[in-house]
């Protein structure tokens, strides 16, 4: 038994809430594009799909651990504390934003809440999040960080370059590779070497001898259990390890790329508008991880039906609040754009 | 005759044309040629469309190699960034080996990124970065601003016998242009006057040429005719022609994307100092990009970046400067 077993019913329901919160909150992005087009800029990336994954992890941290997730980064915040306000009003541009306006969608940062930044070039936050657990090495302040990034994303020098380095300096960090089986339009068996082979890409994890397991990331209790052995091991100076996290991406990458003001949406994922493998997308859509988890919290009378209930209805009501605040917020003043080059 | 193309139409109808000319063009990146449907997978086959991992420094690397053992790989980046973390391709590898190897080897490939997407895509994909690439001896920079140049410039970036960087900005994608038929080549250094006119120079390049011939429309409304003049190249940079044009005028307003200091208009600056200084009737001025990461929100965005406002405030100056010295 792993020491999710451990878990108390409050902790679950948390979880559960976590998780319902990520979805909903993604949901209410995805309708923005509808609902109030040009609204939200650029190129906007959900986490629906992932929610298990991110709150597994997020839910074996300890009360200093740092997160650095890739540019798909809603969800972390949302589960590390920071209001959801914020963040929604960062994705419309708002002066309220988390970061202002500054950032947007791909560059949420919230270091009061534990999310130091997140960067949108691929694989370079996993030498930052190495670099935050040097700091923290060195500081001793038995902090861990958790490093989030795609499995395209482990096709990067950087990811090499850190993983080498960190395990050579037994940095404490865990390393989650978020394998959704797609980078962008390209599915992995296109471009991942290990997944051509047929192996788990925690293989990489042999290169630097550290450790590599790969697990069910639908399953927020299998993902605890492994994120938090990887976590007690880096606490314990024993240096970091790999998880890769399966799981399916239910929206495509991101919003439609568009030139203004040619309006943009999401659109079919990939699976369907690229390969035609409408088989593959309603097999991940049978296994959605908040489904799964519901069940089994009611299955095992942690959770009643009306219970379950209640807190999905009070997560619809939190982002019908979020949404609104959001659009009701100002922008930033043109001017405000001189601010904060230099420290 | 001409037809009218889209921006990125006309880019993809040049490298479909360059491979069916030379065998040897290869072309590959990420997130393309995912399945056989892909036209130019059907066209030539997997051994010349490649997709590609997340991996710019093996996506270039393997271009320069590829590129002294006989291929000629045009390489898909998509956006001009993503070339950032491998610089040392782009600008201490292609354009350094064949100088080294005292002209032995010849490395002609081209990285082909978009850039400058202005619409909201914040401090890490918006940006302009070919001041960095343009002094570099060895690498050629192109920048097109309309479907002919789009479409000519690349013909003549796959045939050059040295590494080029074509990078064609986002903002322009979807417009549309007469194109030449037949082989049209636009040939690497020799800068187009977009406008012709006699009051003042406008030099400006890609987007901004958009939004300086809109200004120089506002202009000519207010009865003050400009010049636009767009260099298409950065390397080679086409001095003559913009000399040339503020000899007949007097007067410059250079506009450019990127923050003033990591603008090509900096270096056209200078060179306009010492070769044409003594044609100026009023100092030149330079409309670039605030000195700040280019911000997410849309007010804010908008205050940073040069517009048809800015430049034509710029010419106005320019020239109120004149009336003032006589
Ligand atoms: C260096 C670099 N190259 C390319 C891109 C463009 N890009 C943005 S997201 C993405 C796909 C990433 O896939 P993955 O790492 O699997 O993460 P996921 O989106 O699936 O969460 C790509 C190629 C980039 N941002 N940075
Ligand atoms: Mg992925």
């Amino acid at each position: 038994m792993g020491a999710s077993s451990e878990l108390s019913n409050d902790k679950l329901k948390w979880m559960y809430t976590q998780m319902s919160r990520i979805r909903e909150f993604e949901e209410r992005v995805k309708r923005t594009f509808v609902e109030h087009p040009g609204v939200i800029r650029g190129h906007a990336h959900l986490g629906d799909g992932a929610e298990a994954s991110i709150v597994g992890s997020l839910a074996t941290r300890h009360e200093n651990d740092l997160v650095m997730p890739s540019y798909r980064c809603h969800g972390y915040p949302l589960v590390l504390g920071t209001s959801a306000k914020a963040v929604m009003a960062e994705i419309y541009q708002r002066k309220t934003g988390v970061c202002k306006g500054f950032g947007g969608s791909m560059h949420l940062a919230d270091p009061a809440h534990h999310l130091p930044t997140a960067s949108g070039i691929i694989g370079q936050g996993i030498a930052h999040a190495a670099g935050a657990a040097y700091a923290a090495q060195v500081k001793k302040t038995g902090q861990v960080v958790y490093s989030f990034f795609g499995d395209g994303s482990s096709k990067q020098g950087a990811f090499y370059e850190t993983l080498n380095m960190a395990a050579v300096w037994k940095l404490p960090v865990v390393f989650v590779l978020e394998n959704n089986e797609y980078q962008a339009y390209t599915h992995i068996k296109l471009e991942d070497a290990n997944a051509i082979a047929g192996d788990p890409l925690s293989q990489k994890a042999e290169a630097f001898s550290i450790p590599g397991v790969t697990v069910d990331g639908t399953d927020p209790l299998k993902v605890y259990d492994a994120v938090n052995e990887a976590a007690e091991r880096a606490r314990s100076g024993k240096g970091p390890s790999l998880v890769e996290s399966k799981f399916y991406r239910f929206s495509p990458h991101g919003n439609a790329i568009t030139v203004p003001p040619v309006p943009t949406q999401f659109q079919e994922h990939e699976a369907i508008e690229v390969y035609g493998n409408k088989a593959e997308f309603a097999a991940a859509q049978a296994n959605d991880p908040i489904k799964k988890f519901r069940a089994h919290l009611i299955g095992t009378g942690v959770l009643t039906e009306a219970d379950a209930k209640k807190i999905d209805d009070s997560v619809r009501a939190e982002m019908d609040e979020v949404v609104k605040f959001a659009l009701e917020s100002p922008l930033p003043a043109p001017e405000d754009a001189l601010n904060y080059v230099y420290a | 005759m001409a037809r009218e193309m889209m921006f990125a139409e006309a880019i993809a109808v040049a490298i479909t044309e360059e491979m069916q000319r030379d065998p040897s063009v290869v072309f590959y990146g990420q997130n393309m040629a995912m399945t056989d449907r892909d036209p130019f997978v059907r066209k030539f086959g997997k051994d010349r469309v490649r997709i590609t991992p997340i991996s710019e420094t093996a996506e270039m690397g393997i271009a320069i190699g590829a590129a002294m053992n006989g291929l000629r790989p045009v390489v898909e980046l998509y956006m001009a960034e993503f070339m950032l973390v491998a610089f040392d391709e782009v600008i201490n590898e292609a354009p350094r080996l064949r100088y080294m190897s005292g002209g032995q080897v010849k490395v002609p490939c081209v990285f082909k990124a978009g850039f400058g997407f202005a619409a909201g895509w914040a401090g890490q994909h918006s940006n302009c970065t070919y001041h960095a690439m343009m002094g570099i001896p060895g690498l050629k920079v192109a920048v097109p601003s309309t479907s002919a140049d789009a479409m000519g410039l690349m013909r003549a970036a796959i045939r050059d016998d040295n590494p080029v960087v074509y990078l064609h900005h986002y903002m322009l994608t979807i417009d549309k242009g007469p194109v030449p038929e037949g082989d049209h080549i636009v040939p690497f250094g020799v800068a187009d006057i977009k406008r012709e006119g006699t009051d003042v120079t406008i030099v400006a390049t890609a987007w901004m040429v958009k939004k300086s011939l809109a200004a120089a429309e506002q202009l000519a409304k207010e009865g003050i005719s400009a010049e636009v003049v767009d260099p298409r190249t950065l390397a080679p940079l086409d001095v003559d022609t913009i000399v040339e044009s503020v000899k007949k005028t007097g007067r410059l307003v250079l506009v450019d994307q990127a923050p003033r200091h990591a603008s090509a208009a900096a270096v056209i600056a200078g060179e306009v100092a010492e070769h044409g200084f003594e044609y100026l009737k009023a100092p030149m001025k330079m409309v670039t990009g605030l000195n700040t990461s280019v911000p997410y929100s849309e007010p804010m965005e908008s205050y940073v970046l040069p517009s048809e406002e800015k430049i034509v405030s710029a010419v106005k100056s320019v020239l109120a400067r004149h009336a003032a010295a006589v």
